[in-house]
């Protein structure tokens, strides 16, 4: 099966270009930068250290895979292995879901290594779930990037577009509150920016909502909200492929 | 992960001299440096709730509790004698608002303000960290409450202040339902109005927050006793 084999290609290249080791030394760096503030707390010191460990780890597996996909994608483009796939007799979209596929196995993977630390502070099922959110997050965040990679052909604009995105989904119901508070001034230039958010609104994904520490404080979501969050991600990740592929598709070499 | 490489000794002399001497020119420069230290002066203006929002980038419970550890920094290693005693405290309670609006649930910023910046010898400070603290109850009085318990303490025994000691511990009894708080937290008043000193009084406090399970993190248990401690050798 090609695309199998274009996701192990891309798994193996996650191994010997050392991620392994960057995952290893991020997860020591999380531990102990939250262990060392938690000692610095005069209270709830078990909740700040389970806080900041669960938004440095989502924060360190959006960057490694971010980069991984982006540095990934521009070798094979300069080494010209993208042209060489090309004149092989496999369809296009066959090649592009291949590299996916990969790369959302390294997602999924980098998320079960880092919720497993999780598990010394807060209960399974929450680890469990945050985990599972995480590696739905990671998928997203993969399909963005190898969009943008393939599609901007340059690794600092491609990472910096997948940054933008990534900040701005995981901010905008924030700007949404502010813009729409009772503070806000009543004009026109304001209510035509508040409709132009809540248009942006409509084409990022709520990153805000997905892979949250307070489950792992506080206690899992409810059921629906849960699905309706990681549903949303799945979306967006499925909304990034076909774009991925339409792109693909024109790409002349 | 392996690259191609020439041996150390390829490097010229001259590379490993100016290696070493600009390496001891950054130790030099950040030793002259020294630690900066924050001062009351400069606790800058809270920010709203919502802008703290935007800058959690939807991890809001990580940055209230950072920005906890953020503000307990400010005036501890100041040159004064006591801690917090010259801090803003118009800006500080407009920290903790907006900390506490982020992440309703965490205990810390209701901690800090009943046991550490109401406790400042000053009665003016005191004052308003206690209308904090009493303002706040109302949001989750259920949660709320042991921070209103000592808070009526401190109104008792250090600001001598009966009438306002017993205006928060009748709002500990009017307004608690939850089956969790304890009947010796429900009837506050009476406990305020009995002739005990400070001592017994937080003894009593702190024992029944223990035995309630009020009291979780091992760190708040140890400084409270270390406060207890304190307040023992000052009595003697």
């Amino acid at each position: 099966m090609p695309a199998a084999i274009l996701a192990r290609l891309i798994l193996l290249e996650a191994r010997r270009s050392g991620l392994p080791w960057l995952v290893a030394g991020g997860l020591a760096a999380a531990l102990g930068l939250a262990a060392f503030l938690s000692q610095v707390a005069l209270t709830e010191g078990r909740a700040l250290q389970l806080a900041l460990l669960a938004a440095l780890l989502r924060a360190g597996a959006v960057f490694l895979v971010a980069a991984q996909v982006a540095a990934s994608t521009m070798r094979e483009l300069n080494d010209k292995g993208l042209e060489l796939a090309l004149s092989f007799p496999l369809a296009r979209s066959t090649q592009y879901l291949g590299r996916l596929a990969g790369f959302f196995t390294l997602g999924a993977l980098l998320a079960a290594a880092f919720a497993a630390p999780l598990l010394l502070f807060a209960p399974p099922a929450a680890v469990a779930q945050w985990g599972l959110s995480l590696a739905c997050e990671l998928a997203l965040v993969a399909a963005a990037a190898l969009f943008f990679a393939m599609s901007l052909a340059s690794p600092v604009p491609a990472l910096a577009a997948t940054a933008a995105l990534y900040l701005l989904a995981r901010s905008m119901s924030a700007m949404q509150a502010i813009a729409s508070g009772p503070l806000a001034e009543h004009s026109l230039a304001h209510e035509l920016a508040r409709h132009a958010i809540d248009g942006v609104a409509l084409i990022v994904p709520s990153l805000d909502r997905v892979t949250r520490s307070e489950w792992l404080l506080y206690g899992a979501p409810d059921g629906r909200s849960y699905a309706l969050g990681v549903g949303g991600l799945l979306v967006y990740a499925a909304l990034l492929a076909a774009a991925g592929i339409f792109d693909f598709q024109r790409r002349t070499a | 992960m392996t690259r191609d490489e020439r041996p150390l000794r390829a490097v010229p002399p001259a590379m490993w001299i100016a290696l070493a001497a600009t390496l001891a020119a950054q130790i030099g420069w950040r030793s002259l440096q020294g630690p900066a230290g924050a001062g009351a002066a400069d606790l800058p203006p809270p920010p709203s709730a919502q802008a703290l929002r935007l800058a959690s980038f939807g991890e809001p419970p990580a940055l209230a509790r950072l920005a906890m550890l953020y503000l307990q920094a400010f005036d501890y290693g100041g040159a004064n004698l006591t801690p917090y005693r010259r801090l803003d405290y118009a800006r500080l309670i407009g920290w903790l608002d907006a900390i506490l609006e982020l992440d309703p649930r965490s205990e810390y910023p209701l901690f800090a303000a009943a046991r550490i910046y109401a406790e400042v010898p000053d009665e003016a400070r005191s004052r308003l960290m206690l209308e904090f603290i009493y303002r706040q109850f109302f949001v989750d009085p259920d949660r709320r409450w042991p921070w209103l318990a000592h808070a009526a303490l401190l109104a008792k025994h250090r600001l001598k202040d009966l009438p306002l000691a017993r205006r928060y511990a009748a709002a500990i009894d009017r307004h608690t339902h939850a089956a969790s708080v304890p009947l010796w937290a429900k009837q506050m008043e009476i406990f305020i109005l009995e002739d005990m000193n400070e001592l017994q009084a937080a003894r009593i406090l702190l024992g029944g927050l223990l035995e309630s399970g009020a009291i979780r993190d091992p760190a708040e248990a140890r400084f409270l006793r270390q406060r207890l401690e304190e307040l023992e050798r000052r009595r003697r």
